[in-house]
Parts: structure tokens; C-alpha cells; sequence
């Protein structure tokens, strides 16, 4: 039977945390693509042009159709084939920042949807500009119903960084992955980035729920 | 089917210009025509209630003046300016979404379902299009919803949510904010229908109190008759999309003309 070895979580911790580091930060950096991607997405969705309403919605059931494994070997592999050289941390956050933009422009769409038609007609019959309505009326309303949604993807993207080992980022799989070929140790590293991601995971989840209380309250929309 | 639009005037002039004219109005759902080639004035000052059962049109009169609805021919004017319509060269075109606004700011809605912003105190709702539109400073804008939430009776509650105001409540902030925008026309639309018998008569008051206060026009639906008939300079009964008779609230609902308009009154009055 294999025993644990606790010499060597000890001795691979710093490597981890560094890792873990790496992982925080693609995980930030993809989401904050999509976060303002998914808004440039519903919002040209919701435009009355049809060629670009139409070519969107393509694009977001295209990402959401297919493997974001394939999406990252695509942007990374394919992207050179035509002249777009791309470090692999470069590719791995504009491929995760497409796919879950994809993603929070559907999330924005509900949200946006689940505004009543009344408050559009009282935001003109005020005479709000467009912008000044989606940005006063719309957007605040829109996102109590997103943040839960939006919170779920942003858990989601943590958890799908290791897809950006294949490419060679060395986030936390990359790392276990390399510990592993280097000591022949599989038990100790990849629980340990198990430990990690469950680590993460729990209280963010616990507290975008939190989050997501304290906007309605704030917004004063408690039912 | 684009329609001969030369016979409309660019403008309307002389010394007798309606606050409001529908001429020729028509609009349609795809095949259901919900209002036919309407023509309607209503005078600066004048307060004109529009009766008649569901689906006659008498909202969407309202919502297109609003322009939350487009109209399939015909032209509005408000304020002898045409508003569905602009003019370039001589010539009648569609209204740019410009032209709209600026024809769109002599006029005020109070819906059904009142449609403050949640997210917004009573005062909050007053201010915005003050701030956001007519771009006054907080501190006027602050200023004259004050005097507005003060005229409704609500200036306790400047600082509640919507959520914590009862329905009655809610509607009186709303024609305050629709009148601190110091609009032209008021239009309200229904706006005692979602209310509980007993707070109908809070709003019903504020409203009395606007007619003769001011020369605002108004454009009311209701199903009140009682209210309608004591408050209206003119009541017009609609049906089928146009107007089947209209007059003093006097002659209409004494002394109705027309068959449909007795049978309309007399339905009424049996349910209540």
C-alpha cells in the first residue's frame, strides 16, 4: 500500500501556492474578458441590425457547441497558421475569455429579459436616452437575477484552468503534472490540487450568495 | 403601402391649434386593426376621458401619443408640431428618434401598474429624469420633486422604496414624477385599475386637483364612470377602434346617441 507522504507536501507546498497563484490569475484574467465581453455580445444582440444580431447569436451557439478544449488548441495551434503568434498565456485567456463570454451574454440576456416591459415604458416616458436607460434602469435591475449565474461561471472558469496545462500554462495541473514526472509522486500532488481548487471554490460560492443578497438589499429590491 | 403624405400640414397655425390632433390615425396588429383612421383634438387645458370596452383601442390611443407604440398611418401633432412625423424639404417624413425626443418631452404617462423604478427611492424616481434628462443640479431637482411628492401627500416618504409603498402610495408618486417633468399632456391609463377599492379615491383626488390647477392637457382611460363623469371636460365613448360618440360627460352618459354607447353604459352599471 502507498502511504502518504507529508515530507513531500510540505516540500512542494511553495511550488503550489505559486501555482495556485498562476491559477488565480488566469481564472481573473479570463473572467474579466468575459465579463465585458458578454456585455459587448448582448448588447450588439439586442441592436435592431439584423446581420450583426444574427452573426452573434451564431458566434455565442457556436462557443457554446463546442469543447472549450478544442477552443483553447484552436486559438493556440490554428491561430500561428495565420499569423497569430500568441504566448500560451495569451491564447489560454483570450480562449477562456471568449468561451465564458459566450456563456455570461446569455446569463446578461436573462437577466436583461427579466426586466418588465413597464420599466422600459416608464424610462421613455421620462424621455431616458438608450444608454442612460440601460444604465440606470436596466442594468441595475438585470443584475440581481445575473449575479448567481455570473458566480456559478466564475467557479466554472476556476475550474477549468487545468485546461490550460495542455497549452503550457503552468497553473496548478501543469505543476502536479511536472511533480509527478519528476518524482514518480502522483497521490501528494494531485490531492493537493484538489485541496486547492475545493479550498477556492467553497467560499467563493458561499460568498457570491452573500454578494448577491447584499446588491438586492442595496438596491433596495428585497421581496 | 406608403401613404400620400402631402395632404397632412407641416405644422398646425392659427388661433384655435389643438394641444393634441390624431388625423387619419390607423394602427394595426397584423391582421387586427385596432384603431381605424382616427381623428381626435383635444384643446390646451381640456381634460378628455376615453371610455369603451377592452380592445376598442382606447390604451393604444394613449401609448401611441406616448410613442410606445408606432402608428401605421396617419399623423399625430402635439403642440401644432407634428410628432410621429418631421419635416425636411417641404415635405412629411418618419420622426427621427431626435425629433421624437423633443416632441416626446411636452408629454407625461401614468400606467396602470404605476412602473416606478424599484431600485430608486419615491424621491429617487422624481429626480431621475430631472438629473438624467433635463439635466437639473441634485439640489433642484431635489427641490421641485419635494414640492411634487409634498402636492401628492408623500413627502414622508421620500425615502422609501417602492416595495414599501402600498399601491395607492406608488401611483401618487408616480404622477409626481411624471409632473415634475413639467409636461404639456398628461396622459393616465387606468390608473385606478390596479388598485384596492379603498386608496382608488387617494388617486383619484390628486388627479382632481390637476384639472383647472393648471392648463395641463389630459388624456385619461378609466373604467370609472363615476369619475370620469365628474372630472372630464369631454368624454369620448371608443369602439371598434374609433370613436362611436363623444360629448360633454352630460349628454354622454344621460343622453347617450347611440345604440352602442347605452349598451356599453347600461353593462357597466349592472356590474357595479
Amino acid at each position: 500500500m502507498i502511504e502518504w507522504r507529508w515530507h513531500l507536501v510540505w516540500e512542494l507546498a511553495p511550488r503550489f501556492v505559486d501555482a495556485a497563484g498562476k491559477t488565480l490569475l488566469a481564472a481573473g484574467g479570463g473572467y474579466s474578458i468575459a465579463v465585458v465581453l458578454g456585455l459587448v455580445l448582448v448588447l450588439a444582440q439586442r441592436t435592431r441590425f439584423r446581420p450583426l444580431t444574427f452573426a452573434v447569436r451564431e458566434f455565442v451557439e457556436l462557443i457554446r457547441s463546442t469543447p472549450l478544449l478544442l477552443q483553447v488548441f484552436f486559438v493556440f495551434y490554428v491561430g500561428p497558421q495565420f499569423g497569430l503568434v500568441l504566448s500560451p498565456w495569451t491564447a489560454g485567456l483570450i480562449a477562456i475569455g471568449l468561451h465564458y463570454g459566450a456563456y455570461l451574454s446569455e446569463v446578461y440576456r436573462g437577466g436583461i429579459e427579466s426586466v418588465p416591459a413597464g420599466q422600459w415604458e416608464a424610462a421613455k416616458a421620462l424621455n431616458l436616452s438608450v444608454v442612460r436607460t440601460y444604465r440606470r434602469i436596466v442594468i441595475p435591475q438585470a443584475l440581481p437575477p445575473a449575479i448567481s449565474g455570473m458566480g456559478n461561471y466564475l467557479v466554472g472558469i476556476f475550474k477549468d484552468t487545468p485546461m490550460l496545462s495542455v497549452i503550457g500554462v503552468t497553473e496548478l495541473m501543469h505543476t502536479a503534472t511536472a511533480v509527478g514526472a519528476e518524482s514518480y509522486r502522483y497521490l501528494e500532488p494531485y490531492t493537493m490540487v484538489g485541496a486547492i481548487f475545493l479550498a477556492i471554490s467553497l467560499p467563493a460560492a458561499y460568498l457570491i450568495s452573500r454578494f448577491e443578497k447584499w446588491v438586492r438589499r442595496t438596491l433596495g429590491m428585497v421581496k | 403601402m406608403t401613404e400620400d403624405m402631402s395632404r397632412y400640414p407641416l405644422r398646425l397655425e392659427g388661433d384655435d391649434v389643438p394641444m393634441v390632433r390624431f388625423r387619419n390615425v390607423t394602427k394595426r396588429y397584423g391582421p387586427l386593426v385596432v384603431l381605424n383612421q382616427l381623428d381626435l383634438d383635444v384643446s390646451t387645458g381640456e381634460m378628455v376621458t376615453i371610455i369603451g370596452p377592452s380592445g376598442s383601442g382606447k390604451t393604444t390611443v394613449l401609448r401611441m401619443l406616448m410613442t410606445l407604440e408606432t402608428i401605421d398611418s396617419g399623423v399625430i401633432y402635439v403642440d401644432g408640431e407634428p410628432l410621429t412625423h418631421m419635416e425636411r424639404n417641404g415635405q412629411l417624413l418618419p420622426a427621427s428618434s431626435k425629433h421624437i425626443r423633443r416632441i416626446r418631452s411636452k408629454i407625461g404617462m401614468c400606467f396602470q401598474h404605476f412602473n416606478l423604478f424599484p431600485h430608486m427611492t419615491a424621491l429617487g424616481n422624481c429626480m431621475e429624469g430631472l438629473v438624467q434628462v433635463l439635466g437639473l443640479s441634485r439640489r433642484e431637482a431635489e427641490e421641485r420633486s419635494m414640492e411634487l411628492l409634498d402636492m401628492v401627500g408623500l413627502a414622508e416618504k421620500r425615502d422609501e422604496h417602492p416595495s414599501r409603498l402600498s399601491g395607492g402610495q406608488q401611483q401618487r408618486v408616480a404622477i409626481a414624477r411624471a409632473l415634475a417633468m413639467r409636461p404639456k399632456v398628461m396622459l393616465f391609463d387606468e390608473v385606478t385599475s390596479a388598485l384596492d377599492p379603498e386608496v382608488i379615491s387617494e388617486v383619484t383626488n390628486v388627479i382632481r386637483r390637476l384639472v383647472g390647477a393648471h392648463d395641463l392637457t389630459m388624456l385619461m382611460v378609466t373604467h370609472q364612470m363615476g369619475f370620469a363623469k365628474e372630472i372630464s371636460d369631454r368624454v369620448c365613448f371608443f369602439f371598434n377602434g374609433a370613436v362611436e360618440e363623444q360629448g360633454t360627460p352630460a349628454k354622454l352618459f344621460e343622453n347617450p346617441e347611440r345604440e352602442r354607447t347605452r349598451q356599453f353604459l347600461n353593462a357597466v352599471l349592472d356590474a357595479n
